[in-house]
Protein backbone atom coordinates (compact mmCIF):
# COMPACT_ATOMS: atom_id res chain seq x y z
CA UNK A 1 0.00 0.00 0.00
CA UNK A 2 1.03 3.47 0.99
CA UNK A 3 3.68 1.55 3.13
CA UNK A 4 4.95 -1.70 1.60
CA UNK A 5 7.22 -4.08 2.82
CA UNK A 6 7.26 -2.35 6.31
CA UNK A 7 9.66 -4.31 8.54
CA UNK A 8 8.66 -5.14 11.90
CA UNK A 9 10.13 -7.75 14.66
CA UNK A 10 8.40 -10.89 14.72
CA UNK A 11 5.09 -11.25 16.90
CA UNK A 12 6.23 -12.47 20.43
CA UNK A 13 4.04 -14.84 22.38
CA UNK A 14 2.43 -13.75 25.88
CA UNK A 15 5.11 -16.19 27.48
CA UNK A 16 7.92 -14.53 26.18
CA UNK A 17 6.62 -10.68 26.55
CA UNK A 18 7.69 -8.49 29.86
CA UNK A 19 5.10 -7.85 31.70
CA UNK A 20 4.95 -4.03 30.32
CA UNK A 21 4.58 -5.46 27.54
CA UNK A 22 1.64 -7.74 28.36
CA UNK A 23 -0.13 -4.94 29.87
CA UNK A 24 0.40 -3.05 26.82
CA UNK A 25 -1.17 -5.58 24.45
CA UNK A 26 -3.76 -5.46 26.93
CA UNK A 27 -4.26 -2.05 26.38
CA UNK A 28 -4.05 -2.34 22.40
CA UNK A 29 -6.48 -5.53 22.72
CA UNK A 30 -8.87 -3.49 24.83
CA UNK A 31 -9.03 -0.54 22.00
CA UNK A 32 -7.09 1.89 24.02
CA UNK A 33 -5.30 4.36 21.83
CA UNK A 34 -1.52 4.74 22.79
CA UNK A 35 -0.84 8.20 23.13
CA UNK A 36 3.27 9.96 22.67
CA UNK A 37 4.36 10.06 25.58
CA UNK A 38 3.12 6.64 26.94
CA UNK A 39 5.43 3.63 27.30
CA UNK A 40 5.86 1.40 24.09
CA UNK A 41 7.92 -0.79 23.06
CA UNK A 42 10.67 -0.34 21.26
CA UNK A 43 9.42 -2.07 18.18
CA UNK A 44 6.21 -0.98 18.26
CA UNK A 45 7.62 2.97 17.93
CA UNK A 46 10.39 1.85 15.18
CA UNK A 47 7.54 0.16 12.93
CA UNK A 48 5.23 3.05 13.50
CA UNK A 49 8.15 5.55 12.45
CA UNK A 50 8.71 3.05 9.60
CA UNK A 51 5.53 3.01 8.24
CA UNK A 52 4.07 6.30 9.17
CA UNK A 53 7.49 7.55 7.62
CA UNK A 54 6.73 5.87 4.48
CA UNK A 55 3.23 7.01 4.20
CA UNK A 56 4.20 10.12 4.45
CA UNK A 57 7.05 10.17 1.40
CA UNK A 58 4.16 8.44 -0.20
CA UNK A 59 2.19 11.33 0.07
CA UNK A 60 4.51 13.99 -0.68
CA UNK A 61 6.30 12.31 -4.38
CA UNK A 62 2.63 11.16 -4.55
CA UNK A 63 2.09 15.00 -5.93
CA UNK A 64 5.15 14.69 -8.61
CA UNK A 65 3.40 12.50 -11.68
CA UNK A 66 -0.23 14.07 -10.97
CA UNK A 67 1.71 17.65 -10.67
CA UNK A 68 3.37 16.64 -14.26
CA UNK A 69 -0.24 17.58 -15.29
CA UNK A 70 -1.53 20.56 -13.80
CA UNK A 71 0.36 23.43 -16.81
CA UNK A 72 -1.60 20.77 -19.52
CA UNK A 73 -4.93 20.23 -17.66
CA UNK A 74 -7.67 20.21 -20.57
CA UNK A 75 -9.79 23.31 -19.08
CA UNK A 76 -9.78 25.60 -16.28
CA UNK A 77 -11.76 23.93 -14.26
CA UNK A 78 -9.83 20.46 -14.68
CA UNK A 79 -6.30 22.65 -13.86
CA UNK A 80 -8.23 24.09 -10.36
CA UNK A 81 -9.22 20.39 -9.45
CA UNK A 82 -6.22 18.96 -9.75
CA UNK A 83 -4.14 21.41 -8.33
CA UNK A 84 -6.46 21.73 -5.16
CA UNK A 85 -5.80 17.42 -5.09
CA UNK A 86 -2.13 18.16 -5.38
CA UNK A 87 -2.19 20.79 -2.64
CA UNK A 88 -4.13 17.93 -0.56
CA UNK A 89 -1.71 15.45 -1.12
CA UNK A 90 0.66 17.86 0.54
CA UNK A 91 -1.16 18.49 3.12
CA UNK A 92 -2.18 14.45 4.24
CA UNK A 93 2.14 14.35 3.95
CA UNK A 94 2.38 17.17 6.48
CA UNK A 95 -0.59 15.81 8.87
CA UNK A 96 2.08 12.22 8.81
CA UNK A 97 5.00 13.81 9.22
CA UNK A 98 3.56 15.02 12.30
CA UNK A 99 2.45 12.38 13.40
CA UNK A 100 5.65 10.67 13.37
CA UNK A 101 7.62 13.32 14.90
CA UNK A 102 5.65 12.20 18.08
CA UNK A 103 7.42 9.32 18.05
CA UNK A 104 10.72 10.86 18.49
CA UNK A 105 12.26 11.21 15.11
CA UNK A 106 12.43 15.14 13.63
CA UNK A 107 11.08 16.48 10.46
CA UNK A 108 14.55 16.85 8.94
CA UNK A 109 15.44 13.40 9.84
CA UNK A 110 13.06 11.05 7.78
CA UNK A 111 13.19 13.68 4.88
CA UNK A 112 16.77 13.06 4.74
CA UNK A 113 16.86 9.52 5.36
CA UNK A 114 14.28 9.51 2.03
CA UNK A 115 16.76 11.41 0.24
CA UNK A 116 19.43 8.76 0.99
CA UNK A 117 17.42 6.26 -0.24
CA UNK A 118 17.03 4.90 3.29
CA UNK A 119 13.38 5.36 3.44
CA UNK A 120 10.81 4.26 0.85
CA UNK A 121 7.70 5.46 -0.45
CA UNK A 122 4.91 3.47 -2.35
CA UNK A 123 6.03 1.38 -5.80
CA UNK A 124 3.11 2.83 -7.64
CA UNK A 125 4.68 6.40 -7.88
CA UNK A 126 7.95 5.59 -9.83
CA UNK A 127 5.41 4.75 -13.12
CA UNK A 128 5.15 7.66 -15.16
CA UNK A 129 1.79 9.74 -16.14
CA UNK A 130 1.84 9.69 -20.10
CA UNK A 131 -1.41 11.68 -21.02
CA UNK A 132 -3.95 12.91 -19.49
CA UNK A 133 -6.31 9.66 -19.22
CA UNK A 134 -3.00 8.98 -16.61
CA UNK A 135 -4.17 11.68 -14.56
CA UNK A 136 -7.69 9.92 -14.36
CA UNK A 137 -6.56 6.68 -13.95
CA UNK A 138 -4.32 7.94 -11.01
CA UNK A 139 -7.21 8.77 -9.16
CA UNK A 140 -9.33 6.45 -9.52
CA UNK A 141 -6.74 3.35 -9.21
CA UNK A 142 -4.50 4.97 -7.06
CA UNK A 143 -6.45 6.86 -4.69
CA UNK A 144 -9.12 3.95 -4.78
CA UNK A 145 -6.22 1.52 -2.72
CA UNK A 146 -5.34 4.27 -1.12
CA UNK A 147 -8.67 4.76 0.61
CA UNK A 148 -8.98 0.92 0.85
CA UNK A 149 -6.08 0.44 2.89
CA UNK A 150 -7.04 3.91 4.76
CA UNK A 151 -10.29 3.46 5.75
CA UNK A 152 -9.58 0.70 7.73
CA UNK A 153 -6.36 2.38 9.82
CA UNK A 154 -8.52 5.22 11.17
CA UNK A 155 -8.96 2.52 14.18
CA UNK A 156 -5.09 1.58 14.33
CA UNK A 157 -4.07 1.64 18.14
CA UNK A 158 -1.48 4.76 17.55
CA UNK A 159 -3.61 8.33 18.20
CA UNK A 160 -1.28 10.40 16.35
CA UNK A 161 -1.54 8.39 13.38
CA UNK A 162 -5.30 7.55 13.49
CA UNK A 163 -6.41 11.26 13.72
CA UNK A 164 -4.18 11.84 11.24
CA UNK A 165 -6.03 8.72 8.76
CA UNK A 166 -9.18 10.32 9.72
CA UNK A 167 -8.21 13.47 8.66
CA UNK A 168 -6.86 12.05 5.47
CA UNK A 169 -9.86 9.70 4.41
CA UNK A 170 -11.97 12.45 5.11
CA UNK A 171 -10.57 14.15 2.02
CA UNK A 172 -9.43 11.28 -0.26
CA UNK A 173 -12.88 10.45 -1.63
CA UNK A 174 -13.02 13.72 -3.37
CA UNK A 175 -9.71 12.31 -5.30
CA UNK A 176 -11.30 9.36 -6.56
CA UNK A 177 -14.01 10.64 -7.67
CA UNK A 178 -12.58 13.33 -9.37
CA UNK A 179 -10.16 10.44 -11.03
CA UNK A 180 -13.52 8.72 -12.01
CA UNK A 181 -14.81 11.64 -13.78
CA UNK A 182 -12.17 12.34 -15.82
CA UNK A 183 -12.67 8.49 -16.92
CA UNK A 184 -16.04 9.01 -17.49
CA UNK A 185 -15.56 11.67 -19.26
CA UNK A 186 -12.68 9.92 -21.84
CA UNK A 187 -14.58 7.03 -22.03
CA UNK A 188 -18.07 8.48 -22.97
CA UNK A 189 -15.05 10.63 -25.46
CA UNK A 190 -14.45 9.76 -29.23
CA UNK A 191 -12.48 6.69 -30.01
CA UNK A 192 -9.38 7.91 -29.43
CA UNK A 193 -10.01 9.34 -25.90
CA UNK A 194 -12.00 6.09 -25.22
CA UNK A 195 -8.78 4.38 -26.21
CA UNK A 196 -6.51 6.65 -24.29
CA UNK A 197 -8.80 5.45 -21.09
CA UNK A 198 -8.36 1.85 -21.83
CA UNK A 199 -4.66 2.32 -22.30
CA UNK A 200 -4.35 4.36 -19.12
CA UNK A 201 -6.40 1.50 -17.32
CA UNK A 202 -4.11 -1.28 -19.17
CA UNK A 203 -0.94 0.10 -17.89
CA UNK A 204 -1.58 1.27 -14.20
CA UNK A 205 -4.12 -2.05 -13.30
CA UNK A 206 -1.18 -4.40 -12.46
CA UNK A 207 0.98 -1.52 -10.70
CA UNK A 208 -1.95 -0.49 -8.70
CA UNK A 209 -2.32 -4.25 -7.37
CA UNK A 210 0.86 -4.04 -6.21
CA UNK A 211 0.81 -1.28 -3.88
CA UNK A 212 -1.01 -3.24 -1.29
CA UNK A 213 2.27 -5.43 -1.37
CA UNK A 214 3.03 -9.10 -1.73
CA UNK A 215 0.76 -11.66 0.06
CA UNK A 216 1.76 -11.64 3.55
CA UNK A 217 0.08 -14.80 4.96
CA UNK A 218 3.14 -16.40 5.98
CA UNK A 219 5.05 -12.98 7.31
CA UNK A 220 5.77 -12.80 10.57
CA UNK A 221 5.84 -8.92 10.32
CA UNK A 222 2.57 -8.83 9.64
CA UNK A 223 1.68 -10.88 12.21
CA UNK A 224 3.68 -8.65 14.69
CA UNK A 225 1.68 -5.62 13.24
CA UNK A 226 -1.53 -7.12 13.48
CA UNK A 227 -1.21 -8.04 16.93
CA UNK A 228 -0.43 -3.76 17.60
CA UNK A 229 -2.86 -2.38 15.49
CA UNK A 230 -0.62 -0.91 13.10
CA UNK A 231 -1.72 -3.17 10.61
CA UNK A 232 -5.43 -3.94 10.25
CA UNK A 233 -5.93 -5.84 7.50
CA UNK A 234 -3.13 -8.58 5.38
CA UNK A 235 -2.77 -7.46 1.87
CA UNK A 236 -4.19 -9.84 0.41
CA UNK A 237 -7.90 -9.14 1.86
CA UNK A 238 -7.55 -5.25 0.83
CA UNK A 239 -6.10 -6.42 -2.52
CA UNK A 240 -9.58 -8.82 -2.76
CA UNK A 241 -11.61 -5.88 -1.94
CA UNK A 242 -10.23 -3.51 -4.03
CA UNK A 243 -10.97 -5.74 -7.24
CA UNK A 244 -14.33 -6.36 -6.00
CA UNK A 245 -14.66 -2.89 -6.10
CA UNK A 246 -13.20 -1.60 -9.40
CA UNK A 247 -14.13 -4.50 -11.77
CA UNK A 248 -17.90 -2.88 -11.75
CA UNK A 249 -16.75 0.64 -11.67
CA UNK A 250 -14.47 -0.42 -15.23
CA UNK A 251 -17.87 -1.70 -16.36
CA UNK A 252 -19.79 0.74 -16.31
CA UNK A 253 -17.21 2.66 -18.16
CA UNK A 254 -17.37 0.26 -20.53
CA UNK A 255 -13.75 -0.66 -20.46
CA UNK A 256 -11.95 -3.79 -19.85
CA UNK A 257 -9.86 -4.75 -16.97
CA UNK A 258 -6.52 -6.14 -18.31
CA UNK A 259 -6.93 -9.81 -17.05
CA UNK A 260 -7.92 -12.95 -18.61
CA UNK A 261 -8.76 -14.85 -16.14
CA UNK A 262 -10.10 -12.24 -14.19
CA UNK A 263 -13.75 -14.15 -13.28
CA UNK A 264 -16.28 -14.11 -11.06
CA UNK A 265 -15.98 -16.72 -8.18
CA UNK A 266 -19.68 -17.55 -7.25
CA UNK A 267 -18.20 -19.60 -3.36
CA UNK A 268 -16.07 -16.74 -2.24
CA UNK A 269 -18.38 -14.22 -3.49
CA UNK A 270 -15.52 -11.91 -5.27
CA UNK A 271 -13.68 -12.30 -8.07
CA UNK A 272 -10.53 -14.13 -9.32
CA UNK A 273 -7.89 -12.11 -10.66
CA UNK A 274 -4.33 -12.95 -11.61
CA UNK A 275 -1.47 -11.82 -9.65
CA UNK A 276 0.86 -8.83 -10.54
CA UNK A 277 4.36 -9.53 -12.06
CA UNK A 278 6.46 -9.50 -8.53
CA UNK A 279 9.47 -9.23 -9.73
CA UNK A 280 8.80 -6.26 -11.39
CA UNK A 281 7.41 -5.07 -7.82
CA UNK A 282 10.95 -5.79 -6.43
CA UNK A 283 12.43 -4.47 -9.06
CA UNK A 284 11.28 -0.73 -8.96
CA UNK A 285 10.84 -1.08 -4.93
CA UNK A 286 14.97 -1.62 -5.42
CA UNK A 287 15.21 1.39 -7.37
CA UNK A 288 14.87 0.22 -10.80
CA UNK A 289 11.05 1.54 -12.00
CA UNK A 290 10.87 3.82 -14.76
CA UNK A 291 10.88 6.79 -12.35
CA UNK A 292 12.50 6.25 -9.67
CA UNK A 293 15.32 8.10 -10.13
CA UNK A 294 13.88 11.20 -11.72
CA UNK A 295 11.01 10.90 -8.76
CA UNK A 296 13.93 11.16 -6.01
CA UNK A 297 15.91 13.51 -7.99
CA UNK A 298 13.13 16.08 -8.15
CA UNK A 299 12.54 15.76 -4.24
CA UNK A 300 16.50 16.31 -3.47
CA UNK A 301 16.74 19.26 -5.83
CA UNK A 302 13.33 21.21 -4.09
CA UNK A 303 14.81 20.34 -0.97
CA UNK A 304 17.85 22.25 -1.83
CA UNK A 305 16.64 24.71 -3.89
CA UNK A 306 14.39 25.51 -1.38
CA UNK A 307 17.61 25.74 1.92
CA UNK A 308 18.75 29.49 1.29
CA UNK A 309 14.35 30.18 1.89
CA UNK A 310 14.24 28.17 4.67
CA UNK A 311 18.00 29.66 6.17
CA UNK A 312 16.44 33.12 5.21
CA UNK A 313 12.93 32.86 6.41
CA UNK A 314 15.02 31.75 10.02
CA UNK A 315 17.19 33.92 10.30
CA UNK A 316 14.55 36.71 10.11
CA UNK A 317 12.53 35.32 12.91
CA UNK A 318 15.33 34.89 14.83
CA UNK A 319 16.45 38.71 14.19
CA UNK A 320 13.42 39.70 14.88
CA UNK A 321 12.67 38.10 17.80
CA UNK A 322 16.12 39.43 19.13
CA UNK A 323 14.88 43.03 18.19
CA UNK A 324 11.58 42.75 20.33
CA UNK A 325 11.91 40.21 22.70
CA UNK A 326 9.39 41.53 24.44
CA UNK A 327 6.63 41.40 21.69
CA UNK A 328 8.13 37.96 20.38
CA UNK A 329 7.12 36.32 23.71
CA UNK B 1 21.13 12.10 12.76
CA UNK B 2 22.53 12.19 9.33
CA UNK B 3 25.89 11.77 9.07
CA UNK B 4 27.10 12.22 5.25
CA UNK B 5 26.53 16.07 3.82
CA UNK B 6 24.41 16.11 0.94
CA UNK B 7 26.12 17.28 -2.47
CA UNK B 8 26.98 20.93 -3.00
CA UNK B 9 23.12 22.57 -3.79
CA UNK B 10 23.31 25.09 -6.77
CA UNK B 11 23.14 28.54 -6.63
CA UNK B 12 20.34 30.79 -5.32
CA UNK B 13 17.67 32.16 -8.02
CA UNK B 14 19.04 35.67 -7.07
CA UNK B 15 22.77 34.31 -7.61
CA UNK B 16 22.86 33.73 -10.77
CA UNK B 17 26.34 33.76 -11.11
CA UNK B 18 27.05 31.34 -7.93
CA UNK B 19 29.24 34.34 -6.23
CA UNK B 20 26.91 32.93 -3.12
CA UNK B 21 27.36 29.31 -3.66
CA UNK B 22 29.12 27.56 -1.31
CA UNK B 23 30.05 23.72 -1.07
CA UNK B 24 28.23 22.48 2.31
CA UNK B 25 30.75 20.98 4.89
CA UNK B 26 29.30 18.62 8.02
CA UNK B 27 29.57 21.39 9.79
CA UNK B 28 26.94 23.85 8.24
CA UNK B 29 25.05 20.46 7.57
CA UNK B 30 25.06 19.92 11.03
CA UNK B 31 24.18 23.47 11.40
CA UNK B 32 21.51 23.23 8.83
CA UNK B 33 20.14 20.01 11.03
CA UNK B 34 19.83 21.80 14.17
CA UNK B 35 17.75 25.21 12.71
CA UNK B 36 15.17 23.21 11.46
CA UNK B 37 12.36 25.41 11.15
CA UNK B 38 10.26 25.10 15.37
CA UNK B 39 7.22 22.79 15.65
CA UNK B 40 3.54 24.82 16.51
CA UNK B 41 0.48 23.28 17.60
CA UNK B 42 -2.41 24.31 16.00
CA UNK B 43 -5.95 25.65 17.00
CA UNK B 44 -8.97 25.93 15.02
CA UNK B 45 -12.41 27.41 15.96
CA UNK B 46 -14.97 26.41 13.40
CA UNK B 47 -18.16 28.44 12.61
CA UNK B 48 -20.24 26.98 15.37
CA UNK B 49 -19.28 29.05 18.32
CA UNK B 50 -17.12 26.15 19.66
CA UNK B 51 -14.23 26.43 21.00
CA UNK B 52 -10.87 26.28 19.42
CA UNK B 53 -9.58 22.57 19.23
CA UNK B 54 -6.52 21.27 18.62
CA UNK B 55 -6.20 19.72 14.75
CA UNK B 56 -2.20 19.38 14.53
CA UNK B 57 1.08 21.00 14.35
CA UNK B 58 3.14 21.92 12.04
CA UNK B 59 6.93 23.47 11.32
CA UNK B 60 7.34 27.51 11.06
CA UNK B 61 9.54 29.82 11.25
CA UNK B 62 7.38 32.89 13.38
CA UNK B 63 4.15 32.74 14.20
CA UNK B 64 3.04 34.96 11.34
CA UNK B 65 4.41 31.92 9.27
CA UNK B 66 2.80 29.52 11.23
CA UNK B 67 -0.70 31.03 10.87
CA UNK B 68 0.02 31.37 7.43
CA UNK B 69 0.96 27.64 6.93
CA UNK B 70 -2.40 26.48 9.23
CA UNK B 71 -4.31 27.77 7.30
CA UNK B 72 -3.43 25.99 4.09
CA UNK B 73 -2.53 23.06 5.78
CA UNK B 74 -5.71 22.51 8.22
CA UNK B 75 -8.75 25.14 6.70
CA UNK B 76 -8.57 23.89 2.78
CA UNK B 77 -12.17 23.13 3.20
CA UNK B 78 -13.65 25.99 5.40
CA UNK B 79 -12.94 24.10 8.97
CA UNK B 80 -12.48 27.18 10.88
CA UNK B 81 -13.10 31.17 11.26
CA UNK B 82 -10.06 31.74 13.89
CA UNK B 83 -6.56 29.99 14.04
CA UNK B 84 -4.27 29.96 17.02
CA UNK B 85 -1.08 28.78 17.43
CA UNK B 86 1.03 27.89 20.33
CA UNK B 87 5.06 26.82 20.01
CA UNK B 88 5.02 23.33 21.01
CA UNK B 89 8.38 23.66 22.83
CA UNK B 90 5.79 26.18 25.29
CA UNK B 91 3.12 23.93 25.90
CA UNK B 92 3.44 22.12 29.70
CA UNK B 93 1.31 18.77 29.43
CA UNK B 94 0.47 16.28 32.50
CA UNK B 95 2.33 12.93 32.46
CA UNK B 96 1.02 9.52 31.44
CA UNK B 97 2.30 7.86 34.86
CA UNK B 98 0.04 10.94 36.56
CA UNK B 99 -3.04 9.55 35.49
CA UNK B 100 -4.10 7.47 38.08
CA UNK B 101 -3.02 10.13 40.89
CA UNK B 102 -4.54 12.96 39.10
CA UNK B 103 -7.67 11.35 37.46
CA UNK B 104 -9.10 8.50 39.62
CA UNK B 105 -10.10 10.68 42.63
CA UNK B 106 -13.30 11.85 40.45
CA UNK B 107 -14.47 8.20 40.24
CA UNK B 108 -15.51 7.75 43.35
CA UNK B 109 -17.83 11.46 43.01
CA UNK B 110 -20.72 9.86 41.23
CA UNK B 111 -23.13 12.71 42.75
CA UNK B 112 -21.62 15.28 40.18
CA UNK B 113 -23.97 13.67 37.56
CA UNK B 114 -27.02 14.52 37.60
CA UNK B 115 -28.22 10.82 37.41
CA UNK B 116 -27.12 10.13 40.55
CA UNK B 117 -30.47 11.83 41.91
CA UNK B 118 -33.73 9.93 41.44
CA UNK B 119 -36.27 12.77 41.14
CA UNK B 120 -40.11 11.26 40.90
CA UNK B 121 -41.77 11.33 37.31
CA UNK B 122 -44.63 13.23 39.11
CA UNK B 123 -42.20 16.51 39.41
CA UNK B 124 -41.60 16.68 35.64
CA UNK B 125 -38.64 17.31 33.48
CA UNK B 126 -35.75 18.98 35.53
Amino acid sequence: MYAQLVKSEGAKSREEMLPEEIAFQDRIDRGEKIEPKEWMPEGYRKTLIRQIGQHAHSEIVGQLPEANWITRAPTLERKAILLAKVQDEAGHGLYLYSAAETLGVSRDEVIHLLHTGKMKYSSIFNYPTLNWADIGAVGWLVDGAAIMNQVPLQRTSYGPYSRAMIRICKEESFHQRQGYDIMMKMAAGTPEQKAMAQDALNRFWYPSLMMFGPSDKDSVHSAQSMAWKIKINTNDELRQKFVDQTVPQAKYLGLSVPDENLAWNEDKGGYDFSEPDWSEFFEVIAGNGPCNEERLGARVKAWEDGAWFREGLMAHAEKAAARAPVAAE
Amino acid sequence: MPKKPPRARPSPPNDPAGLRARPITFQLWEKLMSSEWPLWEVFIRGQHGLNHRHVGSLHAPDAEMAIRNARDVYTRRSEGVSIWVVKSNDVTASSPSDKGPLFDPSNSKVYRHPTFFDIPEEVGHM
